[in-house]
């Protein structure tokens, strides 16, 4: 019987390349996030082992706002010049070294514009000379106030060679430096990992990076010869106590690495996510082809009944070609799956500037993952075309059968069932339990209610979409064709559904949320001018404060506020904090009356986080920033979450203790009747010296704001443009098989006079409406989707539903033009087709 | 027979299949007219090449040598284009398998060549075929809902509702029983005998090749024998004498 089973398999070997195909790119998937997050996390590794190779211990004092990796950056807090000579006298401690090193030196390149950076911080630092990994390329290190050295990769990205006057914006607004040397890292890197790097003489670094002179932010430790880091660590942190982290250079190394691996493996889970999404997809795919498969070998499987194979040894046939196209394609999958990982490193490694990527490896998870994914899926997939399978009678061998069509009723009560129960998950999920999990879980037995539910609802659509392309009798034939195999086509099309359907939806979403956004923010943002730039790297983009009071200066302007913004601890919880020169300024350019300025020790905060955290007007509560000791704010106002940036409002001195002591963004509202045209050049002058950020008017700075959603929705059509790919060989599958299928009917149809020109034109028409069919199913089912998920955050602002549908049609026309493009082949193989060999009798 | 009074022609004609070794002789210079307004059948034993003869004739098929005519129109040497066209137009074809299209109605299966073509069938020659054929009250059927007879009668109406110059038929009653069978042959030679349309089937059945005005037996890929207005008789007759086994 196996025999047999794998000599039918190679015998089939299209449908065998297809449906295993969708496996493949599946596995794929799955593998390529295995190997993408194993070899990145080794990178990483290597990287902070490199970064902390020449620190055995490292002093710092404890972080006031302790910041997660990935969540920004943590503002170190200053350690007082005595510390250091404490410390290097511990015993065991070769040499002691104040370190000054913090994000936020940004260079300002030859082209006057700020160098940007994809995601590693600009770490402006004090010169203490060069370390066992450093190679000084160029000239020296600063040793004057007026000098400053960067490394290689701060002076190719800005275009910048020694002598140059080099302008640097750190905490304080724009200083002009000479640049007096250029190092590099050993091995001929420029960076270690992309890290930008401004080296100063050490007061400058202390008033530019940490506010105020006198102050490091970490003493790195050389212990004496013979002594373990871990000894000496021990020994300083008994002298100073626990304010402070000691921490030897490896423990750091693991530390950080940690942080960006949990990073990594949220990257990871999105990338599975997909991946289950094209898996999901595959298996419509499969159990088409496995029933095409069985349904074409009744005779054969019919014999074998008669000569006395069992029901039993019949479904083993099925699921042990299934087993054998899972294994392959598993193994390819994998294949693909390395090059795909090795393909995201080497990319990551490009897009993070000078990131030196591990040689990629395939951990075992990938290869476990992998091969337990393709073969399940497949086998899911054939586990009811096996059964169909040993239902045939023995007799049918005997019989040339036409097997009826049979009735759909069964599949369309069940549809019904499975679709109601999707929609009451999803409900329960949205309105009642807010759990993610139930909405994924509702999507997709929703998703399969509808499939069950398409071949029903295919006849009239198929029926009307075909109308289309009936003015021709290749077009009229085509349409036929589509409607024959309501079964067949509504696989095909719901494959393709899944695809579209989630892209409508995320579109949908997006779309209203944006929407939403901006029409709450053209509602409430008085200002008409705002001065804003675009994040790069973790550390937001600022100017210079005193653009906000020379810009109340200008006439015409009624009022002008600036918001600063941080993270901070309140009541022992951390969360996002702004700030502001004067509330009731910024309430005006935000439209929002009845709030004053607010006193040093008030702050103002959302109605919504006073509910939830249970706090009126008049409670005190303890904010701990960045910098500076723990303060008591008394709360003086609260005002509605969409009345002001942000829950928390804190006072003009607050702004001295955040991490980022300049305004991140500035209101300008105009008086009355003044137009924005007068004044608009005016700020522009003002934030000139600022190149980070840039004034704009509202309208701009709204479309610039929602520039976001349209980023999602992008990654989202390209993630399930692979689902998407999918269901196209499906399609390509399906018709591949009506072509083999209906030989005879071809060549009878090119006997009587079929142009080939017309009969790819046929199996043109059936492939483009089997492929609108199913692009239509999926826009209305994620517009349901969508609209369902919208109308449920109606409470989280998102008020506006948006049905995009430009989108919508685009996708429509996009699935038709996927339809001619599966076309391609099966409609060549129908035209090249042998007319005598067609309809000669056996 | 003149020129203009015959319908299809083959002169010379050769089909070699394979090369080398496996080379197979199908047809070995076989001559042969097909006279306007006639019923002629092919006969001959499995592998005599009857219908190989048939194939090339309709433009299904290649010669290898020689030349094959529809009326004054060379098929040999015409591309897809124009071997298509001449089907569409000037040739109809009535299978064994019936071959209906499963998705079309009896009516629309019937219109289908000229439907491709692009011409409206002449009405009352449609409803001359029709009624001929007997299927007056089964038009709006599909294939699945008609019977064996019933369908071939559909695949006759095809072949005749356009007058193609030519109608071949390929062991159009192979799939019949006797009483279906023999409709279908009587009303093949009615519509030679009362509408002067041409026919050329290929047979192995004395009984059908009795209804046509001529048989021509092929042997081996070679005209053997021919036999003016045959009855079933003299048609065993033939093939008793001599090697026109079948």
């Amino acid at each position: 019987m196996l025999r047999a089973t794998l000599k039918s398999l190679l015998a089939r070997k299209l449908r065998l390349v297809l449906s295993g195909l969708a496996v493949v790119l599946g596995v794929m998937f799955v593998s390529g996030a295995f190997v993408t997050t194993d070899t990145l996390g080794r990178t990483f590794d290597n990287l902070f082992t490199e970064g902390y190779a020449t620190t055995d211990v490292a002093v710092t004092a404890k972080p006031k706002v302790a910041v997660a990796e990935m969540d920004g950056e943590e503002v170190p807090t200053p350690l007082k010049a005595s510390v250091v000579d404490q410390v290097a006298k511990v015993e065991g401690v070769k040499e002691a070294i104040g370190m000054v090193g913090a994000d936020g030196a940004r260079v300002i390149g030859s082209d006057g514009k700020v160098v940007t950076s994809f995601g590693p911080p600009r770490i402006g630092a004090n010169w203490t000379g060069l370390d066992a990994i450093m190679e000084m390329r160029q000239g020296r290190g600063p040793a004057a106030d007026s000098e400053i050295a960067v490394n290689a990769e701060v002076a190719k990205a800005a275009n910048i060679k020694v002598g140059d006057k080099v302008a640097v914006l750190t905490q304080l607004p724009k200083q002009t430096f000479t640049l007096v040397g250029v190092w590099g890292y050993t091995d001929d890197r420029d960076s270690i990992g992309g890290v930008q790097e401004v080296a100063f003489t050490t007061p400058v670094a202390q008033r530019s990076m940490l506010g105020q002179t006198g102050v490091f932010t970490q003493v790195t430790v050389r212990v004496d010869g013979g002594q373990t880091p871990e000894a000496v660590r021990d020994r300083i942190t008994a002298r100073l106590g626990d304010a402070y982290e000691v921490k030897t250079g490896k423990q750091l190394a693991e530390e950080s690495s940690a942080g960006f691996k949990d990073a990594l493996s949220f990257f990871n889970n999105i990338l599975l996510g997909f991946a289950g999404v094209a898996l999901f997809v595959g298996i419509f795919l499969i159990l088409n082809t496995f029933s095409i498969i069985v349904a074409q070998r009744t005779k054969e499987l019919a014999l074998m009944r008669a000569l006395g194979a069992s029901r039993r040894q019949v479904i083993n046939s099925v699921l042990t070609e299934a087993v054998a196209i899972g294994l392959i394609a598993a193994v390819l999958g994998l294949g693909a799956g390395i090059g795909v990982g090795a393909l995201l490193v080497w990319l990551f490694g490009r897009m993070s500037g000078g990131m030196d990527p591990a040689t990629v490896g395939v951990p075992p998870a990938a290869i476990l993952s992998a091969l337990i994914v393709g073969v399940v899926v497949t086998v899911v997939a054939a586990v009811l075309p096996a059964l169909r399978a040993s239902r045939i009678a023995p007799v049918a061998a005997m019989q040339d059968v036409a097997t009826p069509d049979r009735p759909l009723t069964k599949i369309t009560v069940a549809g019904a069932i499975v679709g109601a129960a999707g929609a009451a998950l999803l409900g329960v999920g949205l309105y009642g339990a807010s759990s993610l999990l139930l909405i994924l879980a509702g999507v997709l037995v929703t998703f399969i209610g509808v499939a069950l539910l398409t071949p029903l609802i295919s006849k009239p659509v198929v029926a009307l979409l075909g109308r289309l392309f009936s003015w021709s009798v290749p077009g009229r034939l085509g349409r036929l064709n589509s409607g024959r195999n309501p079964r067949r086509t509504a696989i095909t099309a719901a494959a393709l559904m899944v695809g579209i359907a989630l892209v409508t939806g995320v579109t949908v979403i997006m779309d209203s949320a944006k929407q939403s956004l901006a029409a709450q923010a053209e509602d409430t943002i008085k200002a008409q001018i705002i001065v804003s730039g675009e994040q790069s790297g973790p550390r937001p983009p600022t100017f210079d404060e005193a653009v906000l009071t020379k810009a109340q200066q200008i006439s015409g302007v009624r009022s002008v506020a600036g918001v600063w913004s941080d993270q901070a601890v309140i009541d022992g919880e951390r969360t996002y904090v702004n700030a502001t020169d004067d509330l009731a300024k910024l309430a005006d350019t935000y439209g929002t009356p009845g709030l004053t300025t607010l006193r040093g020790d008030q702050m103002a905060v959302s109605v919504e986080e006073a509910k939830d955290r249970g706090w009126t007007v008049g409670s005190v509560h303890e904010v701990q920033l960045p910098r500076g000791e723990m303060h008591k704010y008394t709360i003086a106002a609260t005002y509605d979450e969409d009345r002001l940036p942000g829950s928390y409002m804190l006072p003009a001195a607050a702004t001295k203790e955040f991490g980022i002591i300049q305004p991140v963004i500035g209101f300008v509202r105009l008086d009355d009747g003044v137009a924005v045209d007068q004044v608009l050049p005016q700020v522009k002058q003002l934030v000139a010296d600022s190149p980070e950020v840039s004034a704009t008017d509202r309208s701009s700075f709204i479309a610039q704001q929602s520039g976001d959603f349209d980023t999602v929705i992008t990654m989202v059509q390209v993630l399930l443009g692979l689902a998407i790919l999918i269901a196209v060989l499906g399609v390509v599958n399906t018709l591949a098989l009506s072509v083999l299928e209906r030989t005879r009917e071809l060549g009878l149809l090119r006997a009587v006079g079929l142009g080939r020109a017309q009969t790819m034109r046929m199996v043109t028409v059936e492939s483009v409406v089997i492929s609108v069919f199913g692009a239509l199913l999926g826009v209305v089912v994620g517009a349901g989707l969508g609209t369902a998920v919208v109308r449920a955050l109606d409470g989280e602002g998102i008020t506006d539903l948006v049905l995009p549908w430009e989108r919508m049609g685009l996708y429509l026309g996009l699935a038709a033009l996927v339809g001619v493009l599966a076309a391609v082949l099966p409609s060549i193989r129908a035209a090249r087709l042998n007319v005598l060999s067609a309809i000669a009798h056996d | 027979m003149n020129g203009t009074s015959v319908a299809a022609r083959a002169e010379e004609v050769w089909k070699v299949y394979g090369s080398e070794e496996a080379r197979v002789v199908a047809l070995r210079g076989v001559s042969a007219s097909f006279g306007r307004g006639r019923f002629t059948a092919i006969m001959g034993p499995s592998g005599s090449g009857k219908s190989t003869l048939m194939h090339c004739l309709a433009g299904l098929d290649t010669v290898t040598r020689g030349t094959v005519h529809i009326g004054d129109t060379e098929v040999t040497g015409l591309g897809d284009k124009a071997l298509t066209r001449l089907r569409r137009d000037r040739v109809g074809f009535i299978f064994q398998q019936f071959n209906l299209l499963p998705t079309l109605t009896a009516a629309e299966n019937i219109r289908l060549p000229m439907d491709i073509a692009g011409r409206k069938p002449d009405p009352q020659w449609w409803d001359t075929v029709i009624e001929t054929v007997g299927l007056k009250d089964r038009l709006g059927h599909r294939p699945s809902q008609l019977s064996g007879g019933q369908q071939q009668r559909v695949a006759c109406a095809r072949a005749l509702v356009s007058r193609p110059d030519v109608i071949f038929a390929d062991e159009p009653t192979g799939n019949l029983d006797s009483k279906s069978g023999a409709e279908i042959l009587s009303f093949l030679r009615a519509s030679v005998r009362e509408h002067g349309q041409t026919i050329v089937m290929v047979t192995h059945d004395p009984v059908a090749a009795s209804y046509t005005d001529r048989v021509v037996f092929l042997a081996d890929g070679a005209i053997v024998a021919e036999l003016d207005d045959p009855t079933p008789e003299t048609v065993l007759e033939a093939m008793k004498s001599g090697e026109v086994l079948v």
